[in-house]
């Protein structure tokens, strides 16, 4: 059984911030058939298309049969703790930071024997549920909890560093005018948050749901701007070495396309607030989250992007905006590999039309920006970098993975 | 398929047993190691460089070299080549190759070399490099090598049989007291099995006198036939029999076994001897719990009687079951893969009388084991050797 953790203590200045390290970070390629599983908080292993056995580590044959038909396929998750050991002086830096670190080898009961990470409250001869996580290093590795639950589950050391709990972490979101907005700020506060902060653009003006963040205890209304440079970076000034979590909910949405519109201005602002607004937030926020990817309970861990899910194919009624989703989602993965240093996740939550009033033509079903904040407290505690909300979201994933031209072509309607 | 019957090594005999003394860190290369190694065989066996036709190489920090580098580094013309890059099973395996290549007479004199330098990062190095499964699903958990691997293993053995670290710690003692015979040995002081029980912990139940200390040396021997022994005028012991395996009993869900548990039989029925006849023995100690499982599965007791055994017997030098008298690696070092050589070599020097302060009085009859490759959950390769001196 574990302790629950405890909240930390103002930070004395006089002390050396732990800077990020990564734990050991090359793969093969075929081994990345786990990261895949990972960003989506699937478990995956490899199996094979002849004999039906499983195989792990990754491999290119079948051990059981050579056939080289070895598809990655969701496993079974459970298995036996056969041997646990203690690592007090690890060789690796991130590891000898943290020692002691505890790892076992696990018997899965579909076969394969897997070393992995251990939850405390796993125990020798006990059976364990596994899972893949990105770790710091943003790459695929085992992690085995106890089948059931425990107390103080997701305080475990060890799965702390594999996911971006809110629990005890200061919070950014970015447009507290959104009603996504708002309702994340709440969920995050729920789920722990010591401090939300909600960036609203000139919060003398009244809004909607203005009363949802105002004299709430831990939520905090800052001014941000976001598609303005000066806005994001006065904010950052203020308090930007103390957001571990940005939630990035910057919202443009404007129906239309090319052809039946005249001039670019309209796609000027949609790439303002979008696409610029995207970057002025990473140019303010992200050297300082880098930095502090190693600074204790309230860390620097994750950034967040609510980004259409016809980022990842065009909707033409939605057309430019679709494109402007796209630049971000681009933009999202530079952000990734330049954030990975510090350890810090950026995660897409991709959704279809939100139930507000730039899709009020859309028909049903349309996703209720509750479920989006739900979305974003249960990626962030389970460490995932790829979410999709909804079930026009999930659809598109299938529809896009299975046949591209075919998505493209039923999307043009 | 049942294995057919192998060819004896009538007429094959290892000659000039030679160590090149270890340092913990040394700024020189693997090359300068190893050229040390050939430098010393040539001058012990009294030959020229010249009359060495095959060449047998194992190191982890040659870099980009393997054999063939080495030829036109050292200058040897050789008409036969190998480079074993077996870890701990390395020596056995250069032993059989060479010992079939002079039997055919593909070569008359075969080097086999193993030497390693250790630089203050290259232990680390070889570590992240090691192999495809390690890199994907065994260093990414920080278990930085083999300590947590082993720990796995010896966990488990231990709570399988019901092994304690005192029994294990008797190995790690003995061969401590025979090393304080062994001017090259890098551990100079006694251990008490008091200090082996309060070490500090370095991966449950590993704790620092399970662990060898990484180092830089080489290794070496000469493999030819008898005729051309006599004709040299050296002194060399018999090989009268190996085994080698890789990935033995794959199925067992955790390592409790090596490979020699398959071939033990057949090692024993060709040299023509029992457990009981040899006079010393050098297993593979990269951690002592290892060398309690070959115990067991060289034959010299059933699974899980290894701990008795050791209580059983002395492993000293002067004792009633003389093991790893040069200290073996966890007390003269490591030095990569010249630590497969270690046991070899010191047993070829027993067998050959020429052990100096380490001799086991009349020892004829050796046997050395080799042990490598944990390649992600197992040690892999295994190996064993008997050989006996010129008066059996
Ligand atoms: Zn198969």
């Amino acid at each position: 059984m574990i302790d629950p953790i405890e909240p930390p203590r103002r930070k004395n200045p006089l002390l050396r911030t732990r800077l990020p390290t990564s734990p050991p970070r090359p793969r093969s390629r075929t081994s990345h058939g786990f990261t895949r599983a990972a960003a989506e908080g699937r478990f995956m292993l490899q199996r094979c298309e002849a004999c039906g056995a499983f195989a792990y580590p990754a491999r290119e044959a079948c051990p059981a049969c050579l056939s080289a038909g070895l598809a990655f396929v969701d496993a079974p998750r459970r298995g036996t703790l056969l041997a646990e050991t203690t690592a007090r002086v690890p060789s690796d830096v991130y590891f000898r930071e943290r020692a002691p670190w505890r790892i076992g080898l696990v018997r899965m009961d579909c076969g394969p024997t897997m070393v992995a990470h251990l939850h405390a409250d796993c125990a020798e001869g006990a059976p364990v549920l596994m899972s893949f996580q990105l770790d710091k290093s943003g790459q695929a590795v085992a992690f085995a909890r106890p089948e059931g639950e425990t107390p103080n589950m997701a305080d475990d050391r060890q799965w702390r560093e594999m996911t971006a709990d809110p629990k005890f972490r200061r919070v950014l979101v970015t447009n507290g005018r959104s009603v996504i907005g708002q309702e994340a700020a709440a969920a995050l506060k729920a789920a722990g948050a010591k401090t939300v902060f909600v960036g609203v653009a000139e919060p003398w003006r009244p809004f909607a749901g203005e009363k949802l963040l105002r004299g709430q205890e831990g939520i905090e209304v800052v001014t941000l701007d976001a598609a303005d440079e000066k806005s994001a970076a006065d904010l950052a000034a203020d308090i930007g070495g103390k957001v571990d979590i940005l939630v990035n909910t910057t919202e443009h949405v404007r129906p239309g396309g090319l052809l039946d519109r005249r001039g670019t201005s309209i796609a000027r602002d949609e790439i303002d607030q979008a696409y610029l607004g995207f970057i002025n937030l990473a140019q303010a926020f992200g050297p300082a989250m880098r930095m502090r990817g190693a600074d204790g309970i309230n860390n620097s861990v994750a950034w967040i992007n609510i980004l259409s899910v016809y980022a990842l194919a065009n909707w033409p009624a939605f057309g430019a905006y679709s494109a402007s989703q796209a630049a971000c989602l681009s933009l999202s993965q530079c952000l990734r590999a330049e954030l990975r240093p510090g350890g810090v996740k950026v995660m897409n939550l991709f959704t279809g039309p939100v139930d507000t009033e730039w899709f009020q033509t859309v028909p049903p079903p349309k996703v209720a920006p509750r479920a989006v904040a739900q979305a974003i407290v249960s990626g962030l505690r389970g460490g995932l970098e790829e979410m999709y909300v909804g079930d026009v979201a999930e659809e598109i994933r299938q529809r896009l993975a299975a046949n591209p031209k075919a998505l493209e072509r039923e999307l043009d309607r | 398929m049942t294995n057919s019957k192998r060819t004896p090594y009538d007429g094959v005999v290892i000659a000039a047993p030679v160590t090149i003394p270890y340092v913990r860190y040394s700024i020189e290369s693997a090359q300068w190691w190893i050229g040390r190694a050939l430098s010393a065989l040539v001058a012990q066996a009294g030959i020229k460089a010249s009359d060495i036709d095959g060449l047998c190489v194992s190191s982890f920090t040659m870099g980009t070299d393997s054999g063939i580098g080495l030829t036109q580094h050292f200058g040897l013309c050789v008409r036969w080549l190998d480079t074993i890059p077996l870890g701990g099973a390395s020596a056995i395996a250069a032993l059989r190759k060479a010992a079939r290549a002079v039997q055919a007479h593909d070569a008359d004199i075969v080097a086999c070399v193993a030497g390693d330098t250790n630089h203050v990062d290259s232990f680390r190095l070889t570590l992240e490099n090691f192999s495809r499964f390690n890199q994907d699903a065994v260093y990414p958990y920080g278990a930085g090598g083999a300590n947590a691997s082993f720990a796995l293993i010896a966990r488990n053995y231990m709570r399988t049989f019901g092994v304690t670290r005192e029994d294990v710690g008797r190995i790690a003692v003995a061969q401590r007291a025979n090393a304080l015979r062994n001017p090259h040995a890098l551990m100079k002081t006694p251990l008490t099995i008091e200090q082996y029980l309060a070490a500090r912990p370095i991966s449950d139940p590993i704790h620092l006198f399970d662990c060898v200390m990484p180092c830089a040396g080489a290794e070496a021997f000469l493999v030819m036939r008898d005729e051309t022994a006599a004709s040299l005028g050296l002194r060399a012991a018999r090989l009268l029999s190996t085994i080698e395996r890789h990935n033995a009993f794959a199925d067992d869900p955790m390592q409790v076994r090596g490979g020699w548990a398959m071939d033990v039989g057949e090692l024993y029925a060709m040299a023509g001897v029992k457990p009981d006849d040899l006079d010393i023995v050098q297993t593979y100690d990269d951690y002592p719990v290892i060398t309690m499982m070959q115990f067991e599965d060289l034959g010299f007791c059933n699974k899980g009687e290894g701990a008795e055994f050791v209580r059983q017997h002395d492993l000293t030098i002067d004792g009633d079951f003389p093991h790893n008298t040069s200290g073996g690696q966890l007390s003269v070092g490591q030095a990569g893969a010249a630590g497969a050589y270690l046991g070899l070599v010191e047993g070829l020097r027993q067998v050959l009388g020429t052990a100096g302060p380490t001799q086991v009085k009349n020892a004829k009859l050796g046997l050395a084991s080799g042990f490598g490759m944990i390649n992600y959950d197992r040690g892999l390769a295994s190996g064993a050797a008997i050989f006996a001196g010129p008066s059996r």
